[in-house]
């Protein structure tokens, strides 16, 4: 009855090394899920990840797995779809990882439009490292590096990979976990650069610095900011004000640049 | 019309049954909030079932268990 995660589990990996509370397991499972729904082969599958706790999930999952350096998991990634186009390649990471240190390998990869699909969990801290304030760290907020608030506004990550020309953007909650397996399904089969953020908690290092006093209290945040997009387009901006619009934001079809590459080796080489 | 042990053998039959690991489990709450039957409950730092019957099956806690602790089958 329940879904059957240990098929796709690496033996004797279990526990992980997520805090209590820490939203990335269940990502995890929507991911596990949505690959599954997809019907990805293990063998065909490709998940790569930088640094940080989130990039720790490829170490979990019985795929063909890459954990690289921090911020160049993107990087990894376009170099695996450029030698092997037929692989489903998934890059997973965090905030920190995804927007700061990788954050050039980020646009470019939108601006390319390679079939990757990108999976950014974002839980508004450098978890790992101890908490200091990342790029999506709210103003105001309290870190390590920031115990007066921060001074930053912070990025909104879809718009930023809109902009940056990635043809699917999504955006889901941990607290929203039925609906991350459909929202990376949909990634998975665009062809194209897809983005989902996934808006996760961190109760270890941002909770307990910022006046949430469980897990539980992080994940009605979540619940309480969420709005989906169909709600959204019915409401002012005085009553978005403070929310986050959730589900597929942006989808178009331009051409993949992997495919591209090959018409254009075959081009020169016919001569 | 259905006899009496027809209906207990299809209730037998439906009945879900919760697990906990306890060694996956790390104690974070989440089913224990999140269960809209108060099936679960904190034992030290682990959930534990503590009400099986209760359980209506929807899966609210194996959905959202980040540690792979909690699993419903029939």
């Amino acid at each position: 009855m329940g879904f059957d995660y240990g098929k796709y589990i690496r033996p004797g990996k279990l526990p992980h090394i997520w805090c209590p509370g820490c939203g990335h397991g269940i990502v995890m499972k929507g991911l596990i899920r949505a690959i599954d729904s997809v019907g990805f082969s293990k063998d065909m599958t490709s998940i790569v990840s930088g640094i940080g706790c989130a990039s720790r999930l490829p170490g979990y999952v019985d795929f063909c797995t890459l954990h690289t350096t921090h911020g160049r998991g993107v990087a990894f990634a376009t170099g695996i779809k450029m030698a092997k186009p037929e692989m489903n390649v998934i890059c997973v990471g965090g905030d920190g990882d995804g927007v700061a240190i990788g954050g050039n390998h980020f646009i470019h990869a939108c601006r390319r439009n390679i079939d990757i699909t990108y999976l950014i969990m974002n839980n508004n801290i450098y978890g790992m490292t101890g908490g200091q304030f990342s790029p999506t760290t709210p103003t105001g907020a309290k870190a390590s590096t920031t115990p007066y608030g921060n001074p930053d506004p912070p990025f909104d990550i879809a718009k930023l990979a809109i902009g940056a020309g990635a043809t699917f953007v999504a955006r889901g909650t941990a607290f929203h976990a039925a609906q991350i397996d459909k929202l990376l399904a949909e990634a998975m089969r665009h062809k194209g650069f897809s983005v989902v953020e996934i808006l996760d908690s961190c109760p270890t290092t941002y909770g307990r610095r910022n006046k949430y006093k469980s897990v539980i209290e992080m994940m009605n945040h979540l619940k309480d900011v969420a709005v989906p997009l169909s709600a959204a387009e019915k409401m002012t901006a005085e009553q978005l004000r403070g929310k986050v619009i959730t589900g597929v934001l942006y989808k178009e079809n331009k051409p993949e640049y992997a495919s591209e590459y090959r018409k254009l080796v075959e081009r020169v080489q016919a001569g | 019309m259905i006899s009496s042990f027809e209906r207990h053998g299809a209730m037998e039959k439906k009945k879900p049954v919760v697990l906990v690991n306890e060694r996956y489990c790390k104690g974070c709450h989440i089913c224990v909030e999140f269960c809209p039957t108060s099936v679960f409950e904190m034992r030290g730092f682990t959930a534990v079932v503590k009400n099986p019957e209760a359980c209506i099956a929807c899966m609210q806690c194996e959905l959202r268990c980040p540690d792979f602790a909690v699993t419903v089958s029939q």
